[in-house]
């Protein structure tokens, strides 16, 4: 492994082109249709809960399936893969009683990435691999009640999402990460809490990684879960300095447009996206094929609209094949200056033009 | 208003410090109510919220969270950021763990020194919040300029160098302090906080200013109108000197320019220390501008004096008519020709009023009257023109027509004058206007643009039928949609498919400048429609996906999950069964109900009365649009150009299913008329029950006596003539001020009536004392839900209605073929008397609800689809 990659480094990689992020994890997982014993593997096999459908477990229980997806993602031209921890935090985990296992399924998760990545480099020297330490949103909401008949209700806590943020941070690091990356976000309170766990992890660890920041516009309303407009959504998250701001998941390339487009007039760093292929169908599958999926980005790509692309749910390594190829000879988007104009946020935007 | 612009208001209301309402409510733990004070100052044009707890009889922290959660889930409140103010530091920190949006945190200051100082703005930083700094250090509060400047100063450097705080997001809060207070020092705090705001802002660039400003009149508590003028004058000064934001109520600031020029002679040189006796100046004549703070507006004729152009632009600026011919007289001999004077002074004043429309300086009923005046001048030059045979050039010609089987027109009416001002020639077929008609004069007129309006929902399938007619007869012309129930969705799902060459939904009047514009330049209108094509696009795809989590039951499991009525409430017989009419009712009677929300609104203004009548930006707007409506409301009533009818009846029913029976006497042997009712299909959150109107009524099978009403009411009669009457003076303002005054009066004849009817007729709430917000908030027992409105959404059933009561012999109220009641200013509906009741929405209904109904009714597949088509996807 060489030198760490620091912020400056990696917006310096940015400049030079357009970098591809890998595709879906839990499609590639899908298609292996795992059952209960392949999941638990022979530590687990007599856990007490089922566990099923844990992919984050995978890291431990089948190292070989997650690693061999990693490779397929970037032999097909991915330059950053995340990590499998998208569900990894303590909280997530608390479903499958396996809150306790979280920092080494997170740590497990970095390494398995890092030793793919450094694998893959080894081949193509001149092409350097990274490894992004994913920080999913978790399975509650710290700004939504889940009791409609108590709307001031909530059921986890800005302190207890930093603590389990903090603690799959850590994990990330010592595991190997080179990026860490706050993805899916749908409450931009779960994602301030978990920027506020990262900032103070560096702090503790005395460096910085870049940081990416993805937030999730759910549906066509432009909104995110709780409620944001891809503008207050920005805002809100900005104090956080990361290296790239952008959207994932929900929506196919087509719907998210409109958000990449106001995102990447709005945002001061790098752009990042990706998008889902297309929306699901009556059975739950994607469908958008892989040359379709690309066709859109391209012109992403020629608007000037992107840094950092790859693929979310229903993705897989042929998608991630079209997109790398589709966006090799594009140049990435030039960040804008940094102004000092004033914004402010609740649910909207809130802008001073003085 | 102008030096408003630069200038954030943040809502003062949510302050257990500052207002003793909030208090109580929060000491009450009445957090519901709570939540409706945020909402008004939203309402009221707040752009921040100010939120503060700190009260030792209160649990501040918990107060708090428990609010700030709350207002989460209001997204009419929380689309707004928050001010956390609390000294407390815990409060603070608690508060930005419950906020997702980026705040500003109210205050932290160098009072405890440079360590805690710097431990708080980083972890600010850390939540990402903007800070306001207090101008408060280690010795103390700042009060003179030097000192405000000095702490401000060095908070600045310690920020920005220390931990690279971001310039912009720092608020400086330089102390405002009360003035005329009677001791010296004092005298010049105002003076000393506007100059500090000046040389701060150019010593620390990008930082904003900030006050609390009714600090500065604490002295003239007791007096709000000299301390509403206060706070105006001061916000004039300090706004000057660079102030960016403060902490104000809303609904509550005088305009600078309104302050009668005694009072603001006195404030000024309070606020500006220009006299040592300025205090005792202000005192003298503080008590005769107690109450409502005005002196009788004086006539202002200055502007006589100014040369023709001048003054024909001041006119039409203002409104004013009283000149108008004499000036464009004045203007015809000067001209080569009289149809310069149109083209040259008349339209250059218009374009003013364009411009200032646009910008948001002048609002809807300032622009309509502005018309007013156009339009006299044109007539009067009409005759010149003609014997010259010149012709005007207008830009293009747009025809209105309100649809078949439709008879409102106010909105429309409003974007014909909003056109005509920006010199597009209207042709305005008025209301009812069959497909053929209408689209026969836009062949022989040759018009640019085709403009269709509608109110109620039939009027939306009438408006796919003139777009289907179009393409079938070739036309190419752009058509525009618009009113109340008109919607994007439903321009881009159900009217766009039908018609290629443009269709285009209109939101509201101030836009349709603007569509039509884009629309008649060649050069745009392919560009423009091509846009909307796409919008549309998107618009369907958006429809097409179903919602997350709606869900349709069937119709069986619908009606097992019924609303279970409580028998043992069931309302008592009526005192006064059968029909009643009132064949002229005394209008008089009715001004106290009238609901003067929707008034406003009809004119574009937004808020709720009586309190948008002090709107910071809208209030001196809205109480001279208020002052004109009652002078025409006075020549309403008062000269009998007016007339109100009702008729309304009491009757034995029973519900059968979906069904409601209305029996011929109380033996309940024979149906004299059965309603049909529609049921809610969709599931409810947490198995709420699917309602349908029959629901309200005891059943047949109860063995139990319940009874159902029925009214129909109208204040329409001779408005339209009334109306006319202006309209033929080229006077819209007044002539649309009849219309939208006619539609209030009949709202307040149904909201009267129903009171008689719960405490007389039917009289099953005798005790009944309710004032009119009580009312207009439905706090009474029963509901009156109108046939075509969400809980009874299928327009025929007014027919039945119709016949019950016999209205069209009784009253001369009709049905249209679309069943609009004519004359428009009416309201009809049913009465359900029993406690329970309440208003819900049919919204969607499935295929065999459809079904079910369309046999009851006796309709064909296509009929029950055209008459059901909202509530059908």
């Amino acid at each position: 492994m060489t030198a760490r990659l620091t912020p400056a480094h990696f917006r310096n990689l940015l400049d030079q082109r357009i970098f591809v992020l890998d595709g879906a994890m839990g499609t590639m997982i899908q298609q292996h249709r795992l059952e209960e014993a392949d999941y638990r593997g022979s530590e687990f096999a007599n856990w007490a809960s089922d566990v099923k459908g844990n992919n984050d477990l995978l890291v431990l229980s089948q190292p070989d399936l997650i690693a061999d997806i990693h490779r397929q993602y970037l032999l097909a031209g991915a330059d950053i893969i995340e990590t499998n921890s998208f569900n990894a935090t303590s909280i997530a985990m608390a479903d499958y009683q396996m809150a306790g296992l979280s920092a080494r399924i997170n740590r497990e998760a970095a390494a398995l990435a890092r030793k793919v990545c450094d694998e893959v480099t080894q081949l193509e020297p001149h092409k350097p691999r990274f490894v992004a330490g994913v920080l999913g949103p978790t399975n509650r909401t710290a700004s939504i009640s889940p009791d409609v008949n108590d709307p001031g209700f909530r059921n986890v806590s800005f302190d207890q999402l930093v603590e389990a943020y903090a603690e799959s941070t850590h994990a990330l690091i010592e595991g190997g990460a080179d990026i860490i990356m706050l993805e899916t976000i749908f409450d931009t309170l779960n994602a301030k809490a978990a920027a506020f766990a990262v900032l103070k992890v560096f702090d503790e660890v005395g460096f910085k990684l870049p940081v990416m920041i993805s937030g999730t516009i759910t549906d066509a309303s432009g909104r995110t879960l709780s409620g944001q407009t891809t503008e207050a959504f920005y805002h809100s998250l900005a104090h956080v300095e990361p290296v790239c701001f952008g959207l994932n998941c929900a929506l196919g390339p087509d719907l998210l447009r409109p958000y990449v487009e106001t995102l990447s007039g709005l945002a001061a760093g790098y752009v990042s996206v990706h998008p889902n292929a297309g929306l699901p169908n009556e059975f739950g599958e994607y469908d958008l094929g892989a040359e379709e999926m690309a066709a859109e980005i391209a012109d992403w790509a020629q608007q000037g609209f992107l840094n950092i692309v790859g693929g979310c749910c229903g993705t897989t390594p042929e998608h991630i094949k079209a997109i790398a190829e589709a966006v090799k000879q594009a140049a990435p988007r030039r960040p804008k200056a940094a102004d000092h104009s004033f914004h402010l946020a609740g649910l909207e935007a809130f802008s001073v033009e003085w | 208003m102008r030096q408003q612009a630069r200038f954030i208001n943040i809502g003062e209301r949510t302050n257990v410090t500052g207002s003793a309402r909030f208090k109580k409510l929060i000491l009450n733990g009445d957090f519901e109510a709570a939540l409706d004070v945020a909402r008004q100052q939203v309402e009221n044009g707040a752009q921040i919220i100010d939120i503060n707890m700190d009260e030792a009889m209160l649990d501040s922290k918990a107060a708090m969270v428990r609010y700030l959660s709350l207002l989460a889930s209001e997204p009419d409140i929380s689309r707004v950021p928050i001010m956390v103010d609390s000294s407390k530091w815990e409060v603070i920190e608690a508060a930005l763990k419950c906020i997702q949006g980026k705040a500003v945190v109210n205050s932290i200051s160098l009072k405890e020194g440079e360590v805690p100082f710097l431990h708080q703005a980083r972890l600010l930083r850390r939540y990402g919040a903007a800070v306001v700094v207090m101008a408060f250090d280690e010795k103390g509060q700042a009060d003179t300029k030097a000192r405000k400047v000095a702490i401000c100063q060095r908070a600045y450097k310690i920020l920005t160098e220390q931990i690279g705080f971001p310039p912009e997001d720092i608020i400086f809060d330089p102390n405002i302090f009360a003035v005329a207070t009677g001791i010296e020092e004092h005298n010049n705090y105002a003076v000393d906080f506007i100059e500090a705001t000046r040389d701060i802002k150019r010593l620390c660039p990008h930082a904003k200013i900030s006050g609390g400003v009714s600090n500065v009149s604490f002295s003239f508590r007791g007096n709000d109108a000299v301390r509403e003028a206060i706070h105006s004058v001061f916000l004039y000064h300090a706004i000057g000197a660079g102030m960016d934001m403060g902490i104000v109520n809303a609904g509550q600031l005088t305009v600078y320019d309104d302050i009668p020029a005694l009072l603001k002679e006195r404030v000024e040189d309070v606020i500006l220390n220009r006299r040592d006796d300025a205090t005792e100046r202000l005192l003298e004549v503080a008590a005769q501008f107690k109450g409502d703070g005005s002196v009788a507006e004086k006539v202002d004729d200055v502007w006589r004096s100014l040369p023709v152009n001048k003054r024909l632009e001041h006119a039409l600026v203002k409104g004013i008519t009283d000149f108008i011919e004499l000036d464009t007289e004045e203007a015809r001999q000067q001209a080569e020709k009289p149809l310069h004077v149109i083209e040259g002074p008349l339209m250059d004043g218009m374009n003013v009023v364009g411009d200032l429309f646009g910008e948001g300086k002048m609002f809807l009923p300032q622009v309509v009257k502005s018309a007013r005046v156009m339009k006299k001048a044109v007539a009067f030059l009409q005759p010149f023109i003609e014997l010259e045979k010149g012709g005007g050039r207008a830009q293009g010609k747009v025809l209105l027509a309100t649809v078949k089987g439709d008879v409102h027109d106010i909105g429309k009416n409003i974007v014909g004058v909003v056109l005509q001002c920006n010199n597009f020639e209207v042709i305005d077929l008025g209301v009812m206007v069959p497909c053929a008609e209408l689209l026969r004069v836009a062949k022989e007129r040759d018009v640019d643009v085709i403009g269709l309006s509608g109110l109620i929902t039939p009027s939306l399938d009438e408006m796919v039928h003139v777009a289907k007619e179009m393409t079938r007869l070739g036309f190419t012309q752009p058509l525009l949609i618009g009113g109340a129930t008109t919607s994007k969705a439903h321009t881009a799902v159900k009217i766009e498919p039908n018609y290629v060459h443009g269709v285009v939904y209109v939101p509201n009047a101030s836009r349709s400048v603007s569509v039509v514009q884009s629309l008649i330049t060649p050069d745009n209108k392919t560009e423009y429609l091509a846009r909307i094509k796409n919008e549309y696009v998107v618009a369907r795809e958006q429809h097409a996906r179903a919602r997350p989590g709606e869900k349709l039951l069937s119709l069986n499991e619908a009606t097992a999950n019924k609303f279970q009525l409580d028998l043992s409430k069931v309302a008592p017989a009526p005192q006064q069964p059968g029909v009643h009419l009132w064949p002229d009712v005394d209008l008089t009677l009715l001004r106290d109900y009238i609901d003067w929300t929707p008034f406003f609104l009809t004119w574009q203004l937004s808020g709720k009365y009586p309190a948008i009548l002090n709107h910071a930006e809208v209030g001196m707007e809205a109480r001279r649009v208020f002052k004109d409506a009652n002078a025409i409301l006075d020549s309403m009533i008062n000269d009998g150009h007016v007339k109100g009818k009702a008729v309304f009846g009491l009757f034995p029913a029973n519900s059968d299913g979906e069904d409601i029976i209305v029996y011929t006497d109380e033996t309940r042997s024979t149906e004299k008329v059965r309603l049909y009712n529609l049921r809610q299909q969709l599931k409810l959150r947490n198995n709420a029950p699917n309602c349908s109107l029959a629901d309200f009524i005891a059943p047949v099978s109860s063995g139990i006596k319940d009874y159902i009403g029925g009214f129909a009411v109208s204040t329409g009669f001779g408005a339209d003539e009334f109306a006319a009457k202006f309209a033929a003076e080229h006077d819209d303002y007044n002539s649309i001020m009849v219309k939208a005054l006619a539609d209030r009066l009949a709202e307040a004849l149904a909201e009267y009536l129903h009171l008689k009817v719960r405490r007389e007729y039917w009289g099953y709430a005798k005790d009944e004392m309710l004032d009119n917000q009580q009312l207009i908030r439905e706090l009474y027992q029963g509901i009156r839900p109108a046939p075509g409105y969400p809980a009874c959404p299928e327009h025929t059933e007014k027919g039945t209605l119709w016949q019950l009561l016999d209205v069209a012999a009784q009253t001369g109220i009709e049905l249209t073929e679309s069943y609009a009641m004519w004359p428009g200013a009416a309201v009809s509906g049913w009465y359900f008397g029993h406690p329970d009741s309440k208003y819900f929405a049919v919204s969607k209904i499935g295929d065999d609800q459809l079904k079910d109904y369309a046999l009851k009714k006796g309709w064909n597949q296509q009929q029950a689809e055209s008459w059901l088509a909202p509530n059908i996807r």
